[in-house]
């Protein structure tokens, strides 16, 4: 297969280079009809090179790379020379040129741009980062999954310091180089992301940078701060309104970093000439023609949207075949898993049930305005000034593939941007915290609130942090209007006390013991689990999320039955929100077993389930009276 | 500027070229190549630059040394103002077509005082016969708007030329008009010769669909300004001048460019001719960016933003934050990477060359734009509209279709879809009485977590203009508006809060009850005049405010109870809950059929597929259509027998109250009444409002009044808790108490003072109903108004 990404390379950069005159018109589709087939082999896929752990300046350039990213913000479509003629000046033999894939039309010709041959198409470009918040794991596993293919063991010892890269570029034989270095720069990588803890540091710097407009040589627009990772300017050809802002997809394009690109924008400010240009302001410049060596273009040959971004899992979800196979022992890895986040939640086995419910929740459907399938849980009772909330995000983020800590500070409240706002002088979209790839889990730790003023921005974000809640929804800013965005973001609240947010169920913690070293036992909990119960613990948590679900005819009625009678026995005990909840957790706890179909002991399970948790919450209203 | 070797500038289709290039689909036969200055026929002269030079100040003479006389001398007299909006104009190609009748018996070309039958591509005369179509005004502005509809309707052919040929059409269409008005109106003087600006070109897209085919094409888009920029001079004609021997010439900027002359004429000196700015004649310009309108976007998309820049007099016309239509020419021009090589980057930069703009919202400020309002509808979405409204049924159809996920609740949705199609817009200015409220305004109370916020999520979402705030969230200058001083050029901006953004659009307020009471007073005004005057910072302006407001309250002791009226339960003034056309109650029902099929409702909510669900609903897409066609389309009117429905019930209602000496209307109710069976109406599409209408009016009025204003003591319906505030038997029953209580100080003798604990066990002992001290309280209030008395700390003094 070396071979195969070899041959492949030279067949693009043959594409990109000439389109014959005199060639078949469906010769492009033909070929690109040949790209997907291939790249639908797994093994095949995994040779193309990616932008996510190789560095740019690495990758040969129009050579055929894949890109794993988020759609942060659309461009305006472009008009380019989809043909055009070029003349040779010696020569003034006209030649036939295909501008498809390329930011620059040929050099040492003349072009002629008034040939009647000459046709202009129109592609679009989005702007794209790395999926938001992806946690180390997912990376991690990505990498050493194509490591583990044997031709590409090579020892890293033999890798040389990056001084020498320019060798490299030039060395025709190519196509082990990318593998080296990934390996290396991979682990790297891993080192740097993969400390939370510094993440977390990281964040408040960043963020007032970003706030404070661009400080930095160029904002390179993540949602989150703290993110690393390349930022990528892809060009759709095609079918460029299938894909929405804030999709993750799987792009496979050919990569120009033309250091012709770059120069535009430094000279820009030199040379006014042309009237043209005064179009773009310095600002829009910067942002729409980013010098290609840190932006890199992609011209998108393929891309597919992904469900998720779990490595462990088939990327399309409906090709369940291994999937099927795990639902067996579905039951004993829920076992597992629960007994884990027991010990987590410091023994309150009833807040890890609710935690897996949550964890496996996500919008399935939207009847008109309300979202359904949504759960989003408040985690009470957390102790105040401990690292307690920081270790149990830890837990979660090494479980789930992306994720984001949101401290609610006042600080952070009073600045941070959480909604994306549109920034007309650059003509972009400012990305905020709450730009979020779907299945995306937000902490939020309430337990760093304190009293105090909340400014207009603060108000403006609790706002928005409720409005996700309820209706899984985030109204982007464009200044003269609001634009909504559906979001599907998983929201779990760690708080002291009831969190001020709006929920969907709240669940009072109950430690059964109370360890001296939170740290430490916390630690030792992850240290002693296996790693493979923990990768199929990731698995569970992403493939159930995929079921479907039915509630048959005749549950339908006893559940009926069910309602009518408790509400006989007392009005006051069950209302209409009562029982949206009671069916969402019906319906959570038949999936986190593997059931598709409600049945009546999972229906009961439900009720129980709910009826120690208002118990809780009730017992506490006692203790403490004045919580609400 | 001058690099000859980089001529080439254009996009994929060539044009004005010489010799020209037939690029056009238009198989065009090239007799002759005529050039047309002023009107004038020239011979053809194959250099541009041998053109009659018109732009030598002897054709800019002022009106007084026009030479009068000859109908064609005002023409001459009257400066041309060049049209950088249509690129470079004074090269159209004319053709005869002597051979060639392309335009057969329509073209009366005698018409035309030049003697010969001169067209381009057959339009110039058809510009002729058009003259009765267009009234030249002279209002000042020497601009004639013409509506392309209108040119389609009358030659389809023209109309698809000027589409596909603006930069050639357009001219011709300024010659016709011109030597027209001047034939008319020989004597008058305007600033320049009259420009001719279409607007309204059918092939109306919004900006996500414009496409490389409409390069070079007559376009109109819809959408808002987000940026302008400085005014930028861009030179028409540069003025060059040989440094040896003085000789100086002009050359013209052709698409943006200026071919310098190397050599002087006059000299034969290489090099020698140097720019003279202050002689060369610039033009204004401004640059300003356009955005999709967000009506105009797919879901999960971003906006998309086009360059088009303003020429001459519709510099500065627009302000960003305007919706506007914009008519012009789309352009593309190749990027240049770098000046100095001939390099080419492959992409195109694209902008739009206003010819005509119309801003579609400024009647936010003036008076209401009906036309701009109209969403355009295909003819056979208006005939499946029209089918819908012919069923028996529709009102219940639409009803239901209204917040399916919401479960029954029946009347408030009749009353929300009602308030959607709002009623009648009348204008009594002239009586006196000024306009007349046609919005329908809603409030909801009720239990907490009785989907009322859903309910209003849900009407956010559909209206085009709906605003959604929470009473807990907002202030009052969130509602109505706020100076601010922009951090940039320090100028004073006037930003507009949820009511005046929601203006012919439904505000939806959440948690009405946790407003504060000077946010609330500011909706008086709103609720009944629908304007809101602003006295902020210097700027003094009454601004329009059609907004419905639909509101949701909740109780003060977070449940509802039953045992008192609306106005205890959710604490809010008589004189705010009166403006309300209808309030209704959600509350719990607590009955066991309506248990079982809320639980059957709700669980079928959980498994039910999308498609299972879309097929028992109108989806929300043609629920809009058809909100938005009856509301710009139907204006119903009173029928005799509606009015007299009207006024029957009217007085049945306040027959009601009479008999227990009770007042159970006002014209307030009326009001609204007619105002529910106008929206009833439009409902079914009739341009009548009869006695159905009316009927369906009263049967909602009294519905939700017999919610909201039933005396839970009596369990009468009683208008005025809402009106008064209070009652009518609370009313009496505190007058009884104190009368009772003068009395009993008068049974008390010639007293002057009295101890007022005592005196209220006094009455306490004396009274068989129980007397709280609230009402003692009350009735002392009572009589100090009365002047009987005065209650200074604990003591009661007589006076």
């Amino acid at each position: 297969s070396t071979q195969f990404y070899k041959w492949l390379n030279h067949l693009m950069s043959l594409h990109v280079q000439t389109k014959p005159s005199n060639c078949s018109p469906d010769w492009e589709t033909k070929v690109l009809e040949y790209f997907k087939e291939k790249l639908k082999d797994n093994e095949a896929a995994s040779w193309v090179p990616s932008l996510n752990d190789v560095p740019v300046h690495y990758l040969k350039a129009n050579s055929l790379v894949k890109f794993r990213c988020f759609i942060q913000d659309m461009f305006d479509p472009e008009f380019y020379m989809g043909v055009y003629e070029t003349v040779d000046p010696s020569s003034k033999s006209k030649v036939l040129r295909s501008g498809k894939y390329k930011d620059v039309a040929e050099c040492g010709h003349q072009v002629d741009l008034n040939t009647k041959n000459a046709v202009t198409l129109e592609r679009q470009t989005f702007y794209c980062v790395p999926i938001p918040g992806e946690s180390p794991w997912v990376k991690e596993i990505s990498f050493s999954y194509s490591c583990s293919n044997p031709a590409r063991v090579v020892p890293s010892t033999s890798y040389a310091p990056c001084r020498h890269k320019r060798s490299y570029e030039e060395d025709e034989d190519m196509e082990t180089q990318p593998h080296k270095q990934k390996e290396q720069l991979g682990t790297t990588d891993i080192h740097g992301s993969g400390d939370p803890k510094r993440l977390e540091t990281e964040a408040p710097s960043s963020l007032s940078n970003a706030a404070s407009g661009c400080s930095s040589p160029l904002d390179l627009n993540f949602p989150l701060p703290g993110e690393k990772g390349p930022a990528c300017l892809v060009k759709v050809y095609e079918e460029w309104e299938l894909f929405k802002v804030n999709d993750i997809l799987e792009v496979y394009g050919i990569l120009s970093v033309d250091p012709v690109l770059s120069v535009i924008s430094e000279d820009k400010d030199s040379s006014l000439v042309d009237p043209m240009d005064c179009t773009e302001s310095v600002e829009e410049q910067r942002v729409h023609c980013p010098p290609a060596s840190l932006v890199p273009r992609l011209h998108m040959l393929y891309a597919h949207r992904l469900q998720h971004n779990n490595p462990l899992l088939p990327p399309a979800a409906s090709e369940g075949q291994s999937s099927s196979g795990f639902l067996n022992d579905v039951v004993s890895v829920r076992g597992e898993l629960l007994g884990y986040l027991t010990h987590v939640l410091l023994g309150d086995a009833l807040a890890a049930e609710y935690l897996i419910l949550h964890l496996i929740s996500t919008v399935y459907a939207r009847r008109d305005v309300l979202p359904l399938g949504k759960f989003t849980l408040n985690l009470s009772g957390c102790p105040h000034n401990s690292t307690y909330t920081e270790q149990l995000y830890r837990v979660i983020q090494q479980l789930i593939p992306s994720s984001f800590r949101l401290g609610m500070s006042l600080h952070n409240m009073n600045n941070l941007r959480l909604v994306p706002r549109k920034d007309y002088t650059a003509n972009r979209l400012l990305s905020g915290v709450l730009q979020l790839a779907p299945n995306t889990s937000l902490f939020l730790d309430e337990t760093q609130l304190e009293q105090g003023q909340l400014d207009s921005t603060g108000v403006r974000n609790i706002t928005a942090l409720g409005n996700l809640i309820s209706w899984q929804k985030v109204d982007y800013d464009f200044n003269y209007h609001q634009m909504e965005f559906p979001c599907n973001i998983n929201v779990l609240i760690a708080s002291e006390g009831k969190s001020l947010l709006p929920c969907d169920c709240h669940v009072r913690l109950q430690p059964q013991l109370a360890p001296p070293n939170l740290e430490q036992y916390i630690s030792t909990i992850q240290v002693s689990l296996s790693p493979s119960l923990l990768n199929k613990f990731r698995i569970y948590l992403s493939l159930l999320r995929t079921l479907d679900y039915s509630i048959s005819e005749e549950v339908t009625k006893a559940v009926e039955d069910d309602f009518v009678e408790m509400r006989k026995d007392d009005p006051q005990s069950i209302s209409a929100e009562d029982l949206h909840r009671l069916l969402v957790v019906a319906r959570l706890l038949s999936l986190s077993v593997g059931h598709t179909t409600l049945s009546r002991d999972r229906w009961m399970r439900a009720k129980h389930l709910e009826t120690l948790r208002t118990n809780r919450t009730e017992q506490q209203k006692c203790v403490n009276g004045n919580e609400p | 500027m001058s690099s000859p070797s980089a001529t080439p500038t254009k996009g994929k289709r060539t044009r004005g070229s010489n010799p020209p290039t037939p690029t056009q689909s238009e198989p065009v036969v090239f007799m002759k190549l005529m050039v047309v200055i002023n009107g004038e026929i020239c011979c053809s002269l194959p250099a541009p630059l041998n053109e009659i030079d018109m732009s030598s100040p002897l054709t800019y003479g002022t009106p007084s040394s026009r030479v009068e006389g000859t109908p064609r001398s005002g023409l001459r007299g009257t400066p041309v103002r060049q049209r950088p909006d249509l690129g470079s104009v004074r090269k159209a190609r004319q053709v005869d077509l002597h051979s060639d009748h392309a335009n057969g018996p329509e073209a009366p070309a005698s018409e035309h005082s030049v003697g010969q039958k001169l067209v381009i591509w057959g339009t110039d005369v058809n510009v002729g016969t058009c003259k009765e179509k267009f009234q030249i005004n002279v209002v000042g502005d020497p601009v004639l708007n013409v509506n392309c509809e209108h040119l389609q309707s009358f030659d389809a052919d023209l109309y698809r030329q000027l589409i596909a040929y603006p930069q050639e059409v357009i001219p011709t269409f300024d010659m016709a008009v011109n030597e027209l008005f001047f034939e008319r109106f020989p004597d008058s003087v305007i600033e320049h010769q009259i420009q001719v600006r279409p607007y309204n070109a059918l092939k109306t897209r919004n900006m996500r669909n414009l496409n490389p085919e409409d390069i070079d094409q007559l376009i109109t888009i819809s959408g808002m300004v987000i940026r302008t920029s400085q005014l930028i001079p861009e030179m028409q004609e540069a003025f060059f001048r040989c440094q040896v021997c003085a000789f100086s010439t002009r050359v013209e900027v052709d698409r943006g460019r200026i071919a310098e002359p190397a050599v002087c004429r006059n000299c034969n000196t290489t090099h020698s001719m140097a720019l003279i700015h202050n002689r060369s004649i610039f033009s204004d310009k401004q640059m300003i960016k356009l955005q999709e309108s967000p009506e105009d976007m797919p879901a999960g998309q971003t906006p998309h933003t086009t360059v088009v820049y303003a020429h001459n007099d519709l510099v500065d016309k627009v302000q960003p934050g305007d919706r506007v239509n914009i008519t012009g020419i789309y352009r593309a021009v190749p990027i240049r990477l770098n000046p100095r090589q001939s390099n080419v980057k492959s992409v195109y930069k694209t902008h739009i060359d206003a010819i005509h703009f119309r801003k579609t919202h400024e009647k936010r400020l003036h008076g209401l734009d009906e036309e701009a309002e109209e969403k355009l509808f295909t003819e056979e979405r208006v005939r499946t509209l029209r089918e819908l409204a012919a069923k028996p049924d529709v009102y219940e159809r639409l009803s239901s279709a209204l917040a399916p996920s919401i479960y029954e609740h029946e009347d408030i949705k009749k009353g929300i879809l009602l308030q959607l199609f709002g009623g009648t817009r009348k204008d009594f200015s002239q009586t006196g009485r000024g306009g007349f409220r046609a919005e329908i305004n809603i409030l909801l109370c009720g239990d907490p977590g009785t989907s009322k916020s859903q309910l209003l999520q849900y009407v956010y979402n559909l209206v085009p203009r709906g605003q959604y705030t929470s009473g807990k969230g907002s202030s009052a200058v969130g509602l109505t508006a706020y100076v601010m001083k922009d951090p940039e050029t320090r100028q004073l901006v006037l930003q507009t809060g949820a009511l005046v953004l929601s203006d012919n659009g439904i505000c939806c307020i959440d948690e009405f009850d946790k407003m504060s009471d000077s946010t609330r007073s500011v909706l008086h005004e709103v609720m009944e005049q629908q304007t809101l005057s602003i006295a902020k910072a210097g700027i003094i302006c009454q601004l329009n405010a059609r907004t419905s407001v639909l509101a949701a309250a909740n109780p003060v002791e977070s449940q509802w109870n039953p045992k008192k009226t609306t106005i205890e339960n959710i604490q809010l003034p008589h004189t705010l809950l009166s403006r309300f056309d209808l309030i209704f109650l959600m509350l719990d029902p607590q009955d066991e059929a309506y248990d079982r099929r809320l639980a059957h409702h709700l669980v079928s909510l959980y498994y039910q597929s999308e498609e299972q669900l879309e097929e028992e609903f109108l989806d929300m897409a043609m629920l809009k259509d058809y909100v938005a066609y009856a509301r710009s389309y139907i204006e119903p009117r009173l029928s005799e027998e509606a009015s007299q429905a009207l006024i029957k019930a009217y007085v049945d209602m306040r027959k009601i109250g009479s008999g227990r000496g009770m007042v159970s209307a006002y014209p307030r109710q009326l009001e609204s009444l007619i105002r529910l069976a106008e929206a009833h109406a439009k409902v079914r599409f009739s341009d009548k409002v009869e006695t159905i209408d009316v009927e369906e009016a009263k049967r909602l009025h009294r519905e939700a009044l017999k919610q909201s204003a039933t005396d839970p003591r009596t369990g009468f319906v009683d208008i005025s808790i809402l009106t008064t505030g209070m009652s009518a038997t609370a009313r009496k029953r505190k007058e009884e108490l104190a009368q009772a209580l003068k009395r009993l100080i008068q049974s008390k003798g010639k007293v002057p003072t009295m101890k007022y604990q005592q005196l209220f066990d006094d009455l306490r002992a004396q009274s068989d109903v129980a007397i709280t001290k609230d009402m003692f309280e009350e009735a002392l209030q009572a009589l100090t108004d009365e002047d009987y008395l005065t209650v200074t700390g604990k003591t009661v003094r007589l006076l």
